[in-house]
């Protein structure tokens, strides 16, 4: 298991092979990428901030939580922070699993809990101005559906 | 003593990211209502508690938890990950 908290972009290519290579006793490998979303082309950047204390925690215990519920051979995290423009990778998981169905399912519930329950907060710029991104309702909501 | 950190809009609204504060609050809501009594830039930030989160030595907590013990609190707003 595998939690990387950085502000440099990865290779998700690169990531995804050293990560794939690791597993054993792996049928099958999910990985999922978050991507800074352009508003109507009008995002020049999107800051991410983050508590350097508290996140490789809170993501760790996520990490255990589903590592308890599903048999994975392996998880990978990996969340930037600082400045970032549009289109660039924010973050990945990769599950892997001796089934589909459980890789599916962890990436699924990592990522459901990484919205709301890993401290980073989202800043959008634009050329009218910066702003805080809102957490939503069914973010919150999904959580309930483990 | 207790480190008192903010983050986002929160650090914003206040001004700084973390300071050491003197308190003999009892809990969170407490200490909330010490530093709001303290300047309008905290009675601000503070308004809307549904707005915000607080984690205790780095773990998220209530806003009724008890603060004996607890080294560091963190005030920030919900959280926009992933």
């Amino acid at each position: 298991m595998q939690v990387r908290i950085q502000p440099e972009p990865f290779d998700l290519g690169a990531e995804t092979n050293a990560f794939a290579a690791a597993q054993s006793g792996a049928g099958a490998v999910v990985t999922f990428t978050g991507l800074v979303r352009d508003i109507a082309g009008r995002l020049q950047a999107m800051e991410i901030e983050h508590y350097p204390g508290m996140t490789q925690k809170a993501i760790a215990a996520i990490v255990a939580e589903a590592s308890e519920r599903w048999d994975l051979t392996g998880a990978l995290v990996i969340h930037r922070y600082g400045r970032l423009a549009p289109s660039e990778p924010i973050m990945m998981v990769a599950t892997a699993a001796p089934h589909r169905a459980e890789a599916f399912a962890a990436a699924e519930f990592l990522m459901d809990y990484l919205k709301s329950r890993a401290p980073f907060w989202k800043k959008e710029i634009t050329a009218e101005g910066a702003g805080w991104v809102a957490a939503k309702d069914e973010d919150e909501q999904a959580l309930s559906r483990w | 003593m207790i480190d008192v950190l903010y983050f986002a809009w929160v650090r914003e609204r206040i001004g700084l990211p973390r300071e050491r504060i003197e308190t003999q609050a009892a809990t969170v809501n407490d200490l909330i209502a010490e530093l709001s009594a303290r300047e309008d830039r905290y009675a601000v930030a503070f308004s809307d508690r549904a707005a915000l989160r607080v984690a205790l030595d780095q773990e998220l907590s209530e806003f009724s938890a008890p603060l004996a013990g607890v080294r560091e609190v963190a005030f920030f707003p919900p959280m926009t990950g992933g």
